[in-house]
């Protein structure tokens, strides 16, 4: 427990060393506030607009989230599709990294062609760019099962129904929750993009990368700042659930969701940011 | 020793077993296993050991021979069989209890009788207090006994056994040796188990069968004859040592050829 408080006291003073320097290169270079403004007038500008800056992170947030949980339910019924058979997974898994790697830009036109511009367009964005890693990852767990547990089943007669739920998807969730944790994050900077493009469909009202267009437009830079840090926090918090329910689910069993041996404090699920 | 007359329980028949094209892992082996006789099987690596009892359960199909267990094909005879694998081979997500249920569950086996007959086998393997403990909470050899209360739970007349206890500790071996002799000598199965350890296939089986590598094939056989009953002293007498050295110098040659 204290070394975690010593961790938290270090980066505290990280940030606040970072901060410092901020203030300084404002002081020492001079440079004009529409450039850089300081972190006094970033909390300002997010005091003075705090409902509507609220506003636009609970609109992002909802379309990561719609963005994410389309990729968990897709991402999953593909993946038990190419755990069928190989000759499957071989014709259609290269198609699954085009989603990973399709401009998102060049694509975006089409998507607001086709859904029109506003959250469904912006939620479908968020969906492409993160399904790929769900897929993945879920169905390495979905085939990596050891081949004796296979056999066991085999031997008390499984019907094929029994193997995929008390086998192999028991055994793929811990491998899911890797996927969606890259995938919460991917959601997020997903959503963000979308709304660069297809973001509003009202001037001067959407989520936090539209507003952050329309504060560029009018330079308002302290407030584009305080909508940067506020996609920052929306991100950290998403990855936190995330990892949270992870740990929920699978701290009795899993290795990875436990504390190290040698910390006999109780099991936590903020381990990976302690062992960065 | 006993009840070694009667029709077999097992009948291995002219088998050959390849993978592929490469060659054979065992070639035209003969093998039967008396009803409630214990026999192990032991011979340096490659020499198809684990083939044997996966041709057995039916994981695999001899290329050429026949199987029989009981009178039937091995697949007609699951619901007979029983197979204790290497590792233990539990289901991480599941508790102790719910690991040893498993077959009874795939089974379809009502509710209520299958807590009753979990229970008394969480007490005949000595489980009862670590009935809602999750597998990585247990030792290997723990472990293990979950593993062989799992083979047990189906009442099997035929437990094939391949190396349960290579990755043990020697004293967690013994252990569970005697505990193997126990339950054997109150369920009564046959059983074949494969080991690389000499003196625990002395110490357990009524037959041992040593088999030569290159292609896999039965190099010779011993009748294990020590008095009864079996307990851990008779590892200290002179009997079992006499056994243990034969059996061993003909493993030697296996290795020599």
């Amino acid at each position: 427990m204290k070394q975690r408080a010593i961790t938290a006291l270090n980066a505290l003073a990280v940030f606040a060393a970072l901060l410092a320097l901020w203030q300084l290169i404002l002081w020492v270079f001079h440079v004009p506030s529409f450039m850089l403004p300081s972190p006094w007038a970033v909390v300002r500008a997010a005091g003075a607009r705090f409902p509507v800056l609220l506003n636009s992170l609970a609109i992002t947030a909802e379309e990561s989230a719609g963005g994410l949980a389309a990729s968990i339910a897709v991402g999953v019924l593909v993946a038990l599709l190419f755990a069928q058979s190989r000759w499957v997974r071989k014709m259609l898994y290269p198609y699954t990294l085009l989603l990973q790697t399709v401009p998102i830009i060049a694509i975006a036109p089409l998507i607001i062609m086709w859904v029109g511009a506003g959250i469904s367009a912006v939620i479908l964005i968020a969906f492409i760019i993160s399904v790929a890693p769900i897929i993945a990852n879920t169905t390495q767990g979905l085939i990596s099962v050891d081949e004796n547990l296979v056999h066991l089943f085999l031997m008390h007669n499984a019907s094929r129904r029994q193997l995929l739920f008390k086998l192999r998807l028991p055994h793929a969730v811990p491998s899911l929750f890797v996927g969606i944790r890259i995938a919460s994050g991917i959601a997020v900077i997903g959503a963000i993009i979308g709304e660069l493009f297809a973001g509003s469909v009202r001037v001067g009202e959407g989520g936090l990368g539209y507003s952050i267009l329309y504060a560029s437009s009018q330079l308002q830079t302290d407030y584009m700042f305080a909508l940067v840090v506020a996609a920052t926090v929306l991100g950290f918090s998403f990855l936190f659930l995330v990892m949270f329910l992870e740990w929920y689910f699978l701290h009795r069993w899993h290795e990875s969701a436990r504390a190290p041996e040698t910390e006999s404090h109780s099991h936590s699920w903020l381990r990976g940011f302690c062992d960065l | 020793m006993n009840a070694i007359a009667g029709a077999p329980e097992i009948e291995i028949t002219g088998v050959t077993k390849r993978y592929g094209n490469a060659h054979a892992v065992l070639e035209s082996l003969n093998l039967a296993v008396a009803k409630q006789e214990f026999i192990s099987i032991i011979g340096p690596s490659g020499c198809g050991k684990s083939t044997i009892l996966k041709l057995i359960a039916g994981l695999t199909a001899p290329t050429s021979g026949t199987i029989r267990v009981d009178g039937m094909t091995p697949l007609n005879a699951r619901e007979t069989i029983s197979f204790v694998f290497q590792d233990a081979t539990l289901l991480p997500w599941r508790n102790v209890k719910q690991n040893v249920g498993l077959g009874l569950e795939l089974e379809r086996l009502p509710n209520e009788r299958r807590e009753k007959e979990i229970a008394a086998l969480l007490d005949l393997v000595g489980l009862k207090n670590v009935a809602k403990s999750y597998p990585r909470e247990l030792s290997g050899g723990m472990k293990m006994r979950v593993s062989i209360a799992r083979a047990l739970a189906t009442s099997p007349r035929v437990m094939l056994l391949d190396e349960p206890f290579a990755a043990l500790d020697e004293m967690s071996r013994d252990r569970l040796n005697e505990e193997i002799l126990r339950l054997r000598a109150e369920k009564n199965w046959t059983a074949v188990f494969v080991t690389h350890s000499v003196s625990e296939a002395v110490f357990l089986s009524d037959r041992i069968v040593v088999l030569a590598p290159n292609p896999g094939r039965i190099y010779a056989e011993f009748l294990v004859e020590l008095p009864p009953p079996r307990t851990s002293a008779i590892r200290n007498s002179l009997e079992f040592d006499a056994i243990v050295a034969r059996v061993s110098h003909t493993l030697r040659e296996t290795i020599r050829q």
